[in-house]
């Protein structure tokens, strides 16, 4: 395990922050640990499987911009657009893929969120390959009616006879220390809701490439939300060549026989972390899941590790009502009745407004997953 | 009055590389005028009385003139100082003066070639369709007026769910699909079967969408008049308004990158052009060069909105410039002028890879839909009007009878045969069964996952265990 130290501090007024930030960069690590400790989590870096050849240090909007890049390189019809992203992207996501690849295939959106994915579903329905860019995922919500009515419905409404597979929606997501209520939502739950639609949540510069691959070659619209906390505090070797990970797989990150964790993205570190924390303290052994895709869900291996367990835990940033923990809780409470220990924790954001000084109240923190963890073995 | 002088032109406006391509259009180039800026101080005043509105400054009159010939950086003796913001290069006014609500240069005109009496204003304007075409057209205006009869009636007897008839906008859809490239991708509302019919859609094909029967492509799954052909390049409609707007843009953009040639018409109706969706397509097809031809059928209606509840602007054609978007508005009964327009329209878009907006004024003869007695908000004897003395479909035979090419006696055996025609198929679709019930969870993804085969599954175990309450009978096995 190996801590991060290099945290990137975001102002309060983030979007402005990051506006400047590529110029920034050099004067960055003087906040890191100011920002690591409103961060709250320690990342858990990977290593990459040997198959997948040679590796390069990345962090994790490296990750993303590689993807991109790759995906530029081996198919003619793809295109990277949305507001801002022909400079680089405000997160650096696209940095120098318009100087590479020309600008007619990464350009710079109007800024309406509606009409970029509109402009992304179109273009898959003729049969390129989008990769359509909202510049946080708090601002996806006018593109609602485009993702859930249109490009979620597409196949089925028309019998096969149209689709909008090669379209791709990535947004930056999640808590990143000061946020407010606009630049810090997870809003997954919201589009887990809508059948059509995959959903992937990355944790790592190896994931989010193999991931985001992925998504971008699914043949079924992919909303892919990156915890923008690690683009650049994520660091690790990422293999340099051309490789997916799979949709609707979980991972079992780290294999244990008393409590299930199930989370993903920033919130798979915490989780993690508690793990540790369990063992240290309680002498107790978690197994911790990384959910990755949000939908359609990986129910297996969930029930697996809970019939196993006996008890599990779910946590996520996004508030507890109508969050995505209620949907594996239910369905797993139906599959594993009858070897449930204790009932199932939710550890999630509380249902409020993500809050701006309250940030590290409101986050379901390491702490607060420990408790939990106590709470069903002492059940 | 000057506005009614120019109401028989057409206008292309602000882009004069469109202007220059209509003139070179023998059939269009007479009538082509560019609006001008040292005309519009003339319309302000009238304008703004036409509209009902008080003025503000009794000088204010002429806010826009003489902005045309001016050039960045000349000095104060060559022409006014011209402003360096990024955002619009436009020359310094000493005067407080405001942009009088669009109408400085008065209404766009309406730009028609035949008269209500199917009388051709100006022979130049005349496209000259040989008669075989000139057939085409008028028997497909009527067959869908036909099949839109037939239609309208079985759901008024329950045969179906639910219709939306065309009465009143067939000259919209078959001018404009006639002067398109049959490859060129279409993205409609729902009023637009015309187009689909002109394309060579059967009337089975419409009837067992309308069906939901097994023979349905769309396997049933959408309500009625949700039509949709790989086949004739017409996307799938959707009820969601508006969202194919912004939809076509992309497509556009996406044929323009793969350099086929080809482009992209959107129809809309007035009300939809409401939608913000409207908004984002107009503005990202200008920014990205996308060839999309925007075609809103401004049909007087938005279910009982009428227009002064839906815009107080001269309707839609007067927002295409504030996009940059090249524009004409078009008389929506006169299929020649509809023809013509799209014709310059789509010469335009592939050749200059820009969007272009055509607002073709019609009126929505026919209810809303089955779901809708429109004799709650308009008066028959107005529906009557258009009926009798402004239809397109009479216009277009008016014309065709002065040619020796129509008569009574063919009048009434196309009618006879179309009518046998829809009927033969109507009962064709009507027995079919609806598709098998497997088609419920097919398609929502590329395969079928896990979570929805088990769903599946459950599904099945349930029917089985209570086969009587369910009509498993109408549906074709799996």
């Amino acid at each position: 395990m190996q801590s991060i130290t290099g945290l990137s501090r975001l102002s309060s007024r983030v979007a402005s922050a990051v506006r400047m930030g590529a110029a920034r960069q050099q004067s960055r690590s003087f906040h890191a640990s100011r920002a690591a400790h409103a961060a709250g989590f320690n990342f858990y870096p990977d290593v990459a499987p040997a198959e997948l050849g040679e590796t390069k240090k990345m962090n994790l909007y490296q990750a993303v911009n590689d993807a991109m890049n790759i995906t530029l390189a081996t198919d003619p019809t793809s295109v990277v657009f949305g507001e801002d992203v022909a400079f680089g992207g405000v997160f650096r996501c696209t940095l120098d893929l318009a100087k590479r690849h020309g600008a007619d295939r990464v350009f710079n959106s109007p800024l309406c969120e509606q009409g970029i994915v509109g402009f992304g579903i179109g273009m898959a329905a003729a049969g390129a390959t989008a990769i359509a860019e909202i510049q946080f995922a708090d601002y996806i919500f006018p593109a609602f009616d485009q993702l859930v009515n249109e490009a979620a419905k597409y196949r089925y409404r028309s019998g096969d006879l149209f689709n909008v597979g090669k379209l791709t929606v990535r947004a930056p997501c999640g808590a990143v220390g000061h946020g407010g209520h606009y630049h810090s939502q997870s809003p997954e739950a919201y589009f887990a809701h809508t059948p059509g639609l995959k959903v992937v949540v990355p944790r790592s510069p190896i994931q989010a490439k193999g991931l985001l691959l992925a998504a971008i070659r699914d043949q079924n619209p992919v909303v892919f939300f990156e915890p923008k906390i690690m683009y650049r505090t994520a660091v690790e070797q990422v293999p340099i060549g051309d490789y997916t990970l799979p949709l609707s797989q979980a991972e079992i990150v780290q294999e244990g026989s008393d409590v299930t964790l199930v989370g993903w993205g920033t919130q798979l570190h915490v989780l993690r972390e508690t793990a540790k924390l369990a063992e240290e303290k309680l002498g107790v052994k978690c197994e911790v899941i990384d959910l990755r895709t949000i939908m359609p869900w990986d129910v297996d291996t969930i029930e697996k590790s809970v019939n196993k367990t006996g008890r599990l835990l779910i946590a996520h940033e996004a508030p507890l009502s109508g969050g995505f923990a209620g949907e594996i809780a239910s369905t797993i409470q139906d599959r594993c009745f009858l070897r449930l220990e204790a009932p199932i924790q939710r550890v999630c954001g509380w249902d409020t407004p993500f809050p701006l000084i309250f940030e590290k109240f409101y986050m379901p923190d390491t702490l607060r997953c420990f408790e939990a963890i106590k709470k069903m073995i002492n059940y | 009055m000057l506005q009614a002088s120019r109401s028989k032109h057409s206008v292309f406006l602000f882009h004069p590389m469109f202007n220059q391509l209509i003139r070179t259009l023998p059939a269009v180039a007479s009538r082509c005028v560019v609006a001008r800026a040292s005309a519009r101080s003339m319309h302000a005043v009238s304008a703004a009385a036409l509209a009902g509105k008080p003025q503000i400054n009794a000088s204010a009159a002429a806010v826009t003139a003489t902005t045309a010939t001016v050039v960045k950086g000349k000095t104060p003796a060559e022409g006014p100082e011209m402003t360096l913001y990024p955002g619009a290069t436009a020359p310094f006014t000493d005067k407080l003066e405001f942009l009088r609500n669009g109408t400085d240069r008065g209404p766009i005109p309406c730009y028609r070639i035949m008269d209500r009496t199917g009388t051709i204003l100006d022979g130049s304007q005349d496209p000259n369709f040989d008669t075989a075409t000139l057939e085409k057209m008028y028997v497909t205006m009527s067959r869908l007026n036909v099949m839109d009869g037939i239609l309208y009636e079985s759901q008024r007897q329950g045969r179906i769910s639910f219709y939306m008839t065309n009465y009143g906008e067939e000259a919209t859809h078959i001018g404009s699909a006639a002067a398109l490239d049959d490859r060129d991708m279409v993205f409609g509302q729902y009023r637009e079967a015309g187009v689909l019919m002109w394309r060579g859609f059967t009337l089975d094909e419409f009837m067992n969408q309308c069906y939901s029967n097994s023979k349905d492509p769309g396997k049933g799954r959408q309500m009625p008049v949700h039509y949709g052909s790989k086949r004739l390049n017409f996307q799938t409609i959707s009820s969601p308004l508006a969202t194919q707007m912004p939809q076509a843009a992309g497509a556009a953009y996406a044929f323009k990158r793969a350099g086929n040639g080809l482009a992209v018409i959107c129809y809309f109706g007035e009300g939809a052009a409401s939608e913000g969706d409207a908004h984002a397509a107009f503005n990202i097809a200008s920014t990205t060069d996308a060839p999309c031809i925007f075609f809103c059928r401004n049909n007087g209606y938005a279910i009982s909105t009428p227009t002064r509840d839906q815009y107080r602007g001269d309707g839609i054609a007067s927002r295409g410039a504030g996009y940059g978007i090249d524009t004409i508005r078009v008389d929506g009964n006169d299929v020649f002028a509809v023809y013509n327009a799209t014709k310059a329209a789509r010469k335009f878009a592939v050749e200059q890879n820009r969007p272009v907006l055509i607002e073709a004024m019609t009126y929505r003869v026919g209810h809303h839909s089955t779901s809708d007695d429109s004799s709650a908000y308009r008066q028959a004897t107005e529906v009557n009007r258009w009926v009798k003395e402004d239809h397109p479909i009479t216009r277009l035979r008016l014309y065709m009878e002065k040619k020796g090419l129509w008569d009574e006696a063919r009048e009434q055996a196309l009618k006879k045969e179309a009518r046998a025609q829809v009927l033969d198929h109507f009962q064709k679709a009507e027995t079919e069964l609806k598709p098998a019930i497997k088609h419920l969870f097919t398609d929502v993804f590329d395969t079928v996952p896990l979570h929805l085969q088990r769903q599946q599954e459950e599904m099945r175990a349930h029917i089985a265990k209570y086969p009587a309450d369910y009509p498993t009978q109408l549906y074709e096995k799996d």
